[in-house]
């Protein structure tokens, strides 16, 4: 395969969706808070369905959905509504939320929509108890500082978290999401992953959006030329990004030399799937033996290309599958793979005959009920035909390693209608206007390596750390920023990788600490087991009396005599030089609870009164 | 922006920084919302908006869904409630389909169990339903069972759908199920109650009950609706599935979803006992005094000239004793006092206490256990169905319609 994208005509675009951290959600007054499933306080559940637009047609992705009707269950917890029961109207949209969202609008120079209208967006995954998700245009038109642009910027309520097929969580339903969607404007793999970077940066510089896995999520938007566009949706991992757009290009070179290959073998596809079941009364593969039905469809000159590889792990057959899976099917098995599975080599020859099927043709064979397996030969028999156009126009997922698989179709304008149980919310210049942009962190970072003389990865890592309000108003109180650093960052992190619980650590006591440090009553060299004290519970006086006890002037100077004293030996043998080991012994017994400049004053007094004894 | 738009109309939209295209849909207070290719809407100052071309209106696909003339038949009476809606999206504007045709589309199961005949009666919000209406309505279910229907089915909205069972059931006796049924959420949406509860009572009006009964959702899930007598109904939550609960006794069973059985306690009336006949005459000039602490005697004289009213008390039933001179005034002058109270639940005894003592003696009638609204609603038709107050007053105290017990169970 190229790698010349640019010849291959690579159009990519990202949409980025992360929650933000609000105190309420943005349509009812639940905090915004994920909850451990054992934690639930009740369980329902419901059906969707689809509901038919004006022009008497489905949704063609609703539609997908509906072909199994299923019932979702949902759990509930003491932190969720009525809202997200769908039992309750929405309260009016999150004016935190939103005044986030414009903020990054602002900083991406973009224009506010005059008045933002919430739309429902039909969703009938069962991710969404209404079987919509509210979500409202902010913003358009903007630009990054690396070039790449921006076309618009929503705000939307998450969806319910999946906890299996068709069980959810409600406690993520409703957390405030922002969608920031580039144009395609991309034409290389890495161009995109920086991209997504660069608004991962400007996300984390509002301070305002909520950190860790599953917190941010990007779709990504794929074509080649000759090919279709192909949503990739939630691609968690910001360094797989490029590797997935690698994938899908290979993917759908892939299908286009298929389909070629196709023309030139001038392929067809039977209409008529036959009934087979008899062929495997007795099969080693208990799913074909057990199945009440077992159908076949016979792909003329398909042989060799169903189970062709098109992208690591996957096969022409394996997207034939994931139609087939929408029926409820397991999956299925096709002759470029056969025999195998506990299928002999002559039941192979005998459904090949069957079916009247040639060296050159390849059989599928699906085993389930006869409905699930008539609904699943019909979206084989799409599939198949849609080999012949290459490429189709999909929403994916991504699958581990940075493969994909068929999720649904792509999705038409049609599936929004306005929300009218929420009002408009008209945006003034002066709303606008007063919003305060925050300091991207990419000049954080300049601001630290140039003031603060931190190492660049130090820098870094502070200027993307929650601490770091805390850190600089530190700063600002006066405190140096070479220990406000060690105290906000790095010896955190060697604590935390001893296994210290650092995150129980308040930015506020570590304040107190520095405050004790500088004024002198602490020693610096007693921050690490501070911090630790601090980190398993302990008050900042407790953390301090415990990991270094109070030393009065009277009694350092009696412990430097009884030390000196008692080494006045070695002391006479090395002269000043024995200042070093001794000043080792006597910061030992103090604990870290006296600074390090003082105690070597007073020692290097008392050394050089043992040296003028004769 | 020169010319006038029109709904549908292509647009472009110049804003400070951008422009963008999309289709008109309407203006308001200045504001014209512009819909985007996106599907996205958006408000824009209307001056901002020049007309690009005009879209062209695809005509609506009419799915005709065949019924089976060997399955018995339903009518189903519209009094605006939205079962089935359809969504222009285009417009985001969502509207009430009531003919037969458009309720089997929205609820394709219900083809499957029966055959159904469509009468809209009228297209009203619940909150705007009248007596001269619950009139109209009894007489519009009278005329379909007379015509053959084997069951009835009623839609409504569903604030006000407990007073409308409540004054059906006075006015009409029926040998068939007449099932109320609304939805709480709005039938646009995927998760709407109006699927379930329209399967659900259209199971109720094929059962062996004989009654009129309000079905709607029993729990939270989707699992199965109650069946609530008319009288006995009650609006019990603003938003939840299941608002609508029995108050005071059992529910009248219960039909599961989506297998549809319908369960029926031994109290529910079956199918055929009752003859079919309507009584429909009502007396409007009736109200409901809802007391509370400190209420001035003064504010009764308002209801000056009604025939009757139903007092809705504290606890045992009792007003303040400042309102006992009042109503003996009143009730001299033929204004029919008949006491409910504000607890819902329970019976009123006005033997207790002093208060109610002397309530009696002005001439109040207890009213049992009955729910206050639908001691409003039988007072009007007893009114306008009696000779006289006494005659009227004598009616009030007796079961006419499963609105009271004589026993409370525990």
């Amino acid at each position: 395969m190229s790698d010349d994208y640019q010849a291959l005509g690579l159009i990519a675009g990202i949409e980025i969706h992360q929650q933000l951290n609000t105190k309420e959600k943005l349509f009812c007054r639940c905090p915004t808070t994920i909850r451990e499933t054992e934690d639930s306080t009740g369980e329902f559940f419901r059906y969707l369905r689809a509901t038919k637009s004006e022009m008497g047609e489905l949704d063609r992705a609703a539609e997908e959905e509906m072909m199994q009707v299923r019932q979702f269950r949902y759990l509930t917890y003491d932190t969720t509504c009525l809202v997200e029961n769908d039992e309750e109207p929405p309260a009016p949209l999150n004016n935190e939320a939103l005044d986030i969202v414009l903020t990054i609008a602002k900083v991406c120079g973009m224009t506010p929509v005059p008045e933002i209208h919430t739309m429902r967006k039909l969703v009938i995954d069962g991710s969404n108890t209404s079987g919509f998700q509210r979500t409202a245009l902010v913003a358009m038109n903007g630009t990054l500082p690396g070039g790449a642009e921006i076309e618009t910027v929503c705000l939307e309520e998450e969806a319910a978290q999946r906890i299996e097929d068709t069980f959810f969580s409600l406690d993520r339903l409703g957390i405030p999401l922002i969608e920031i969607t580039t144009s395609p404007c991309m034409h290389t793999p890495e161009a995109v992953q920086e991209t997504a970077a660069q608004i991962g940066m400007i996300l984390r510089s509002t301070g305002r959006v909520k950190r860790g896995l599953g917190t941010i999520r990007q779709d990504i938007n794929i074509s080649i030329r000759e090919g279709a566009r192909v949503e990739i949706k939630g691609v968690q991992e910001l360094d797989l990004i490029a590797e997935v757009v690698r994938r899908e290009v290979q993917r759908q070179v892939a299908l286009l030399e298929i389909r070629e290959e196709l023309k030139r073998r001038g392929a067809s596809i039977e209409k008529t799937p036959v009934d087979v079941t008899a062929l495997f009364a007795e099969c080693g593969s208990r799913v074909l033996k057990k199945a009440p039905m077992i159908l076949g469809i016979k792909l003329n000159g398909f042989a060799g290309l169903v189970g062709r590889e098109i992208q690591p792990g996957r096969r022409l057959g394996s997207e034939m599958s994931d139609y087939a899976k929408k029926c409820g099917v397991g999956g299925l098995f096709h002759t470029d793979e056969l025999p195998a599975y506990g299928v002999t080599e002559e039941e192979v020859a005998k459904l090949k005959a069957a079916l009247s099927a040639e060296e050159q043709d390849c059989v599928i064979i699906v085993a389930d009920k006869p409905q699930r397996c008539q609904c699943a030969m019909k979206q084989i028999i799409r599939r198949a035909e849609m080999a012949f156009e290459g490429v189709a126009k999909e929403t994916r997922k991504m699958l581990e390693g940075g493969s994909t698989a068929y999720m649904r179709p792509l999705p038409g304008a049609a599936r929004m209608y306005p929300e009218t149980d929420v009002f408009q919310v008209r945006v003034t210049r002066e709303r606008f206007e007063a919003l305060e942009v925050p300091e991207m962190i990419d000049d954080t970072i300049s601001r630290y390596l140039k003031d603060y003389g931190l190492t660049k990865e130090v820098a870094r890592q502070m200027a993307y750390s929650e601490r770091r309000s805390a850190f600089e108003e530190a700063i600002a109180a006066g405190i140096k920023p070479a220990l406000a650093e060690r105290a906000f960052n790095s010896t955190l992190r060697e604590l935390s990788r001893e296994g210290a619980q650092v995150s129980r650590i308040d930015d506020e006591d570590i304040g107190k600490i520095l405050q004790s440090i500088q004024s002198g009553d602490v020693a610096k060299e007693a921050l690490s087991p501070i911090l630790k004290a601090l980190s398993e519970g302990k008050s900042p006086d407790e953390a301090c009396a415990i990991a270094a006890p109070k030393v009065s002037e009277d009694e350092l100077a009696a412990i430097i005599r009884r030390i000196v004293t008692e080494r006045s030996d070695f002391i006479k043998e090395r002269g000043n030089a024995a200042t070093g080991p001794v000043m080792g012994i006597v910061m030992k017994e103090v604990r870290g609870s006296v600074d390090g400049k003082i105690v070597n004053q007073i020692l290097r007094e008392a050394i050089s009164q043992v040296l003028n004894t004769p | 922006m020169n010319e006038k738009l029109e709904t549908g109309d292509i647009v472009r939209c110049t804003l400070k920084g951008c422009t963008c295209e999309g289709t008109y849909i309407a203006t308001r207070e200045g504001m014209a919302t512009v819909k985007l290719t996106s599907g996205y809407n958006i408000g824009v100052p209307q001056d901002a908006l020049t007309k690009t071309g005009s879209s062209e209106m695809a005509e609506p696909q009419i799915t005709e869904i065949r019924q089976k003339s060997d399955l018995p038949l339903i009518s189903i009476v519209s009094t605006g409630g939205t079962i089935a809606s359809k969504i222009d999206y285009r417009t985001g504007a969502v509207t009430s389909q009531f003919r037969a045709s458009d309720i089997l589309n929205a609820i394709p199961g219900l083809a499957t169990i029966a055959q159904f005949r469509a009468v809209q009666l009228c297209n009203i919000l619940s909150e705007n339903m009248t007596p001269a209406i619950w009139q109209q309505l009894a007489r519009a279910i009278h005329d379909e069972i007379k015509a053959g229907a084997q069951g009835i089915i009623v839609t409504h909205g569903t604030d006000t759908m407990a007073y409308s069972a409540a004054a059906v059931s006075f006015m009409l006796k029926t040998p068939v199920p007449v099932v109320f049924v609304g939805s709480q959420r709005s039938a646009d949406r995927p998760s709407s109650d109006n699927v379930m509860n329209g399967m659900c009572a259209a199971g109720a009006a094929l059962s062996t009950l004989g009654e009129v009964v309000v079905v709607m959702h029993g729990s939270t899930s989707d699992d199965f609706c109650a069946i609530h007598r008319g009288t006995r109904v009650r609006k019990m939550h603003t938003s939840r599935r299941d608002a609508f609960q029995t108050i005071g006794t059992e529910t009248l069973g219960t039909v599961s979803y989506p297998a549809l059985e319908v369960t029926l306690n031994s109290g529910a009336v079956r199918r055929g006992a009752t003859e079919l006949f309507l009584k429909e005459k009502l007396e409007e000039k009736c109200g409901i005094v809802w007391y509370y602490p400190g209420m001035s005697p003064d504010t009764l004289s308002a209801w000056n000239g009604y025939k009757g009213i139903i007092l809705a008390g504290t606890g045992l039933g009792h007003s303040g004793t400042d309102f006992i001179a009042r109503i003996k005034e009143m009730h001299a002058a033929g204004t029919v006092f008949v006491m409910t109270s504000q607890c819902l639940n329970g019976r009123v005894c006005d033997r207790v206490y002093d208060t109610g003592r002397d309530l009696l003696g002005a001439g109040v009638i207890e009213g049992e256990d009955m729910l206050p609204e639908v001691a409003l609603v039988k007072l009007m038709w007893v009114l306008g169905n009696s000779k006289n107050p006494d005659e009227a007053r004598e009616l009030m105290k007796q079961d006419l319609a499963g609105e009271m017990t004589r026993r409370s169970r525990v």
